[in-house]
């Protein structure tokens, strides 16, 4: 597979998910299992993505200087700081941190 | 045309707003986006397909992180991962569909722009035409926003080079805690959080990337559909999708 398959499958694919709530019967809506299922399952990958990105490497698991860049983000985003600011200074918190190590 | 139908009401109004609020501040963070994509070693044409075509935050995000540890190898994990985020969408477009009404070119686009934060502005409002107004006002402003900002955050990345230099990747995971963060309301899906975290973590070392993100996954089925730490309260309010730009 390519990049290129990648892309275009996935696209297509979360594309295709949308458009199926178009084409099904409203009903299906107050299903609070369904509900409770999309929300819980969002949760769990985003808190996943988390942990991967902060200590994913080539070796398996590293702690290095997005640990606490992420830390810092944790703070800021409680403090209702805006993303694009949070997110900047997190990438700020790793390259100091980087450059001084 | 009448002249009431030209005069809009406050409602509408106060739809308006809140679209140009929400919208602005989630289409910023495309940069992000785009300058993350690049350095997971996409090149900016893949990059812009992705928000032209997929157009959905969470799912664009997790697909370029696998790929990021895993690269092209984790491409099945990566797009699972992506389509299992998307997955809430299909449950916002079952409560967008009806205030879009008929029409099959405007369901199409109405479908492609269902997200988190049209779902969000739309079903907040008060009457069917300010839901309406909510809804194509927030999409629009994030479609055309988030697409530019994409492709300028792209162009940014290529001329960045060595990426962890500049501390992206520790951004990339501070983009995900700020998707999951307004998602921690109640005390499920905190516990949901923290397992799918300890999951992931245990199964990073033994595992191909992409993989544990998956597995974690199992923790918010089994919870869901027992429903442990859970109301029945918690079950409609966690149904509200939370607009980012509300921060």
């Amino acid at each position: 597979m390519t990049v290129w398959h990648i892309v275009l499958l996935a696209s297509i694919a979360v594309l295709a998910l949308k458009l199926v709530g178009f084409a099904v019967p409203a009903a299906w809506a107050e299903k609070p299992t369904a509900t409770r299922l999309a929300n819980l399952l969002t949760v769990a990958l985003l808190s996943a993505l988390v942990v991967v990105q902060t200590f994913g490497s080539s070796r398996g698991f590293e702690v290095d200087a997005r640990l606490p860049a992420v830390a810092v983000a944790a703070v800021l985003f409680a403090l209702r700081v805006p993303f694009i600011l949070v997110i900047i200074a997190a990438a700020l918190v790793a390259a100091t941190i980087r450059a001084f190590t | 045309m009448t002249a009431t139908k030209r005069t809009r009401s406050p409602d509408i109004t106060a739809a308006i707003r809140s679209s140009f609020a929400v919208g602005l501040a989630v289409a910023a963070y495309g940069i992000s986006f785009g300058a993350l994509a690049v350095a997971a070693g996409l090149d900016v044409w893949q990059t812009c397909v992705l928000s032209l075509l997929m157009f959905s935050g969470g799912s664009q995000f997790a697909l370029v992180g696998v790929l990021a540890t895993g690269g092209a190898s984790a491409g099945g994990a990566a797009i699972a991962s992506a389509v299992l985020l998307g997955t809430r969408n299909s449950l916002y477009a079952l409560r967008v569909a009806p205030m879009i009404g008929p029409g099959v070119l405007k369901r199409l686009l109405a479908g492609h722009w269902t997200i988190d934060e049209t779902t969000a502005v739309s079903t907040a409002q008060p009457t069917l035409a300010s839901q309406r107004a909510g809804f194509w006002w927030t999409g629009v402003i994030i479609y055309v926003g988030w697409n530019l900002t994409t492709l300028l955050g792209a162009l940014i990345g290529d001329q960045l080079g060595d990426v962890s230099q500049y501390g992206l990747d520790a951004a990339a995971a501070a983009a995900f805690l700020g998707l999951l963060w307004p998602r921690l309301k109640q005390l499920q899906p905190v516990v949901v959080a923290v397992g799918a975290a300890v999951v992931a973590a245990v199964l990073m070392p033994i595992l191909p990337a992409g993989v544990p993100v998956l597995a974690a996954a199992l923790v918010a089925v089994v919870v869901g559909l027992t429903n442990v730490f859970g109301t029945r309260e918690s079950d409609i309010a966690e149904a509200e999708p939370d607009p980012m730009g509300e921060r």
